[in-house]
């Protein structure tokens, strides 16, 4: 069952009104290593075929110290609502006053949910068959809340904030996807038996928000348990929820069983806010500008991102042109075995979707 | 006279503090290991394995001790004075599965011992078994896990209803003790380069500081390569090309989640071998799976996890023919698909249990016995 549906199960969800004629803005972050390659020929695959949205590009330097950036970017998803972004380098040997932009962006806009759906894709060839698994990770607090000090020189504390609000959050939010989706299981995923009282929170939340939705099965399994059943059975799982860092882990696990960070997107819901991008967040600095990147999972992204505006033909017209050019062997890049470039895996999908859509250019 | 007195009484004393410092207690060559047979499957994989090692003629005597939990003066939680006594004397450990007991108010055993030896590294080789298939063929890398701070200091708070803060406590001396562990090992077993594992981009100060210490020990170190990398890039890695990785050194979370993903990799806890070290030379070495209670004295567990680690501890010990007679041995019983196939299912995947009757562990045992004859 390939992604066809509105990602977003907020029932009462609007997507951003179109305006000026019937075209949407979406900010666009080009970000570094491939994303500005990548999100080029997103740019050129719309145009092709004619999709009414402009993107205002806005550019996050990850060499400067400011924060004038970054805050302008975020001003600048507020007004849109709806962003699509390349990875932001982050320099960890900077000193910790300079932050993630990618964090920054995510808890100024209060993206709380982090949503990547990973299927085996026909075509591709893995170790595993058969996976058809979503996962929900909590996206602003966690381990992921930057909070560290050094209270003694040499001793350093790092602090994993857990809230009741955000785990009954993020669990809602799960249940509703589920349903939405029509699956029939939702795992919680987490490490309570030692953090008792921090993933014990998170754990009981998902318990109190499971009582609300007899339909679904709900269970839970340690983090450890989960990479090893990951490895060897991933077909047990189907809906997964967990605090920030965990999610990490899985997606990254999950990404890699179905083929590798280059075929699989990522959304970043929020309330009022969404910004999509690949879901391992890599920013692919040794093979950019080099025409081997894959661009798969950039855009599928822009295609969750067309169905969160509502514009859900154009999003499986270019969905299953990218299916149908993937099943072929010899339109494969360097990530997936294969030898063929961005370009040429772009061009073929261009024209697939010439072949089916009556929405063309007449520029190829 | 007195002075004669004094001196003759200080050199007694001497002397005393002299022989407790052996590191080990020798009697006709042989080696003291206290083993520690655990709960559950425990007993019967414990004396499967000494049954093996009498066969195979290694010189060690075994001394067996029992960690149960008991209450110490002061009202602290401790093990048995004998088995600590023990273990300080022999130094070296074998240990089988213990019991978490829930409620029953005192700690885990496992933190208890880890506690009292100050058991700093975790290690657990990850090496694919011929003759036992998992989607991962050619693994062969070693966890290395800071056991002692990390995410796992258990320190937590409520700071308001609602909003809890759990503390990831990171300390120089504890980053560069592993860090150093970590470049020994590599050196001692010839591996080639050692990987730190960290979420530095996020975790700035923390996973800072201890990656800061591992590029420091590294200085020391020219011969083994250092290389850095995130947690997510290694997990994505490891389920695409587990063959890119060697040594891999990480703080306590990061190692808990890889060292089973690695166990997973080639088969699951019921094959793999872990080795925790100690300051003051002490090693503890044990198998990682569950107690596995339903099948307890039923002579269907498989031994597997707690001989590999027992041939670690050889190896540890410096007795390399007889760690790589056992470990041919173990090898080709598990290549022999008629033995292998039954004892797996279990122990292999926590969550599957397959109950069949068979007298599996004599099998096991004869198969190696027969191995050693043919020598």
């Amino acid at each position: 069952r390939l992604l066809t549906m509105n990602d977003s199960p907020i029932s009462a969800h609007q997507p951003p009104p179109a305006k000026y004629g019937g075209r949407h803005t979406v900010t666009l972050i080009p970000g570094d290593g491939i994303g500005p390659e990548l999100l080029n020929h997103v740019r050129e695959l719309f145009r092709f075929c004619c999709v009414p949205v402009d993107f205002e590009v806005v550019t996050v330097d990850s060499s400067v110290v400011s924060e004038d950036e970054i805050n302008n970017a975020v001003t600048a998803i507020r007004r849109n609502g709806v962003a699509l972004k390349g990875n932001i380098e982050t320099n960890h040997n900077l000193p910790p006053s300079h932050k993630s932009r990618n964090n920054l962006l995510r808890t100024s806009l209060d993206l709380y949910a982090n949503v990547m759906h990973c299927q085996t894709l026909p075509g591709v060839q893995t170790r595993h068959k058969d996976i058809d698994i979503i996962i929900i990770r909590e996206n602003t607090e966690g381990e992921y809340s930057s909070l560290e000090h050094e209270n003694v020189p040499g001793v350093v504390e790092s602090l994993k904030i857990i809230t009741r609000v955000n785990s009954l959050r993020i669990a809602e939010y799960a249940f509703k996807l589920a349903r939405e989706k029509g699956r029939r299981r939702v795992t919680a995923v987490h490490k309570a038996n030692i953090m008792k009282l921090g993933d014990g929170l998170f754990l009981q939340c998902c318990k109190e928000v499971a009582a609300g939705y007899p339909d679904i099965a709900f269970d839970n399994m340690i983090v450890d348990n989960t990479t090893m059943q990951l490895v060897s059975k991933p077909q047990q799982f189907d809906v997964m929820v967990m605090p920030n860092l965990y999610g990490n882990v899985v997606s990254n696990v999950c990404a890699g069983l179905v083929g590798g960070p280059g075929l699989v997107p990522g959304a970043n819901y929020g309330k009022n806010y969404a910004v999509f991008e690949t879901a391992t967040r890599n920013t692919g600095k040794s093979i950019a500008n080099k025409n081997v990147a894959n661009p798969t999972a950039t855009l599928l992204a822009s295609c969750l991102m067309l169905d969160h505006l509502g514009l859900v033909d154009y999003a499986s017209m270019i969905r299953k042109a990218i299916f149908k050019t993937l099943s072929e062997t010899r339109l494969h890049t360097a990530d997936i075995g294969g030898l063929a470039t961005t370009s040429e895996v772009v061009q073929s999908i261009m024209r697939e979707v010439q072949k089916t859509g009556p929405l063309t250019s007449e520029y190829i | 006279m007195a002075g004669n007195a004094w001196r003759s009484t200080v050199s007694r004393v001497m002397g005393a503090v002299k022989s407790q410092t052996q590191p080990r207690t020798f009697s006709r060559g042989m080696q003291t290991v206290t083993i520690i047979p655990g709960d559950g499957i425990g007993p019967e994989i414990s004396s499967a394995v000494i049954k093996i090692f009498e066969a195979a003629k290694v010189p060690i005597q075994w001394e067996e001790r029992n960690v149960t939990a008991i209450k110490g003066p002061g009202g602290k939680w401790m093990i048995p004075p004998e088995a600590k006594e023990s273990m300080d004397k022999s130094k070296i450990g074998l240990k089988g599965p213990l019991k978490t007991p829930i409620a029953a108010g005192h700690p885990s055993m496992n933190l208890l011992l880890r506690k009292t030896f100050d058991l700093y590294a975790n290690v657990r080789p990850c090496v694919s078994i011929e003759g036992y298939k998992t989607p991962y063929t050619d693994v062969d890398l070693v966890t290395i896990r800071e056991n002692t701070e990390g995410e796992y200091s258990g320190i937590e708070h409520v700071i308001v209803d609602g909003v809890v803060q759990s503390i990831k406590l990171i300390t120089e001396d504890a980053s560069r003790r592993i860090a150093e562990y970590a470049f020994e090992y590599a050196r001692n077993n010839q591996r080639a380069s050692v990987t730190a594992v960290h979420k530095a981009n996020i975790m700035r100060m923390s996973d800072g500081l201890f990656l800061r210490k591992c590029r420091e020990v590294a200085e020391n170190f020219k011969d083994v390569k250092f290389t850095e990398m995130y947690l997510d890039t290694v997990c994505l890695n490891m389920v695409q090309d587990p063959t890119k990785f060697d040594v891999l050194v990480m703080p306590n979370l990061y190692g808990d989640i890889l060292s089973d993903l690695c166990a997973g990799l080639i088969g699951g806890l019921g094959v793999t071998p872990s080795g925790n070290i100690g300051a003051n030379g002490v090693a503890i070495f044990e198998s990682v799976h569950g107690t596995a209670p339903d099948i307890a004295g039923k002579d269907m567990a498989n031994p597997t996890a707690l001989l590999l680690s027992a041939v670690m501890m050889l190896r540890h010990m410096g007795l390399h023919g007889h760690a790589k007679k056992i470990e041919t041995a173990c090898f080709d019983t598990i290549r022999d698909k008629k033995v292998w196939s039954r004892a797996v299912q279990y122990t292999a995947l926590k969550k599957n249990p397959v109950s069949e009757s068979v007298t599996l562990i004599l099998l096991f045992i004869g198969i190696c016995l027969s191995k050693f004859n043919v020598v």
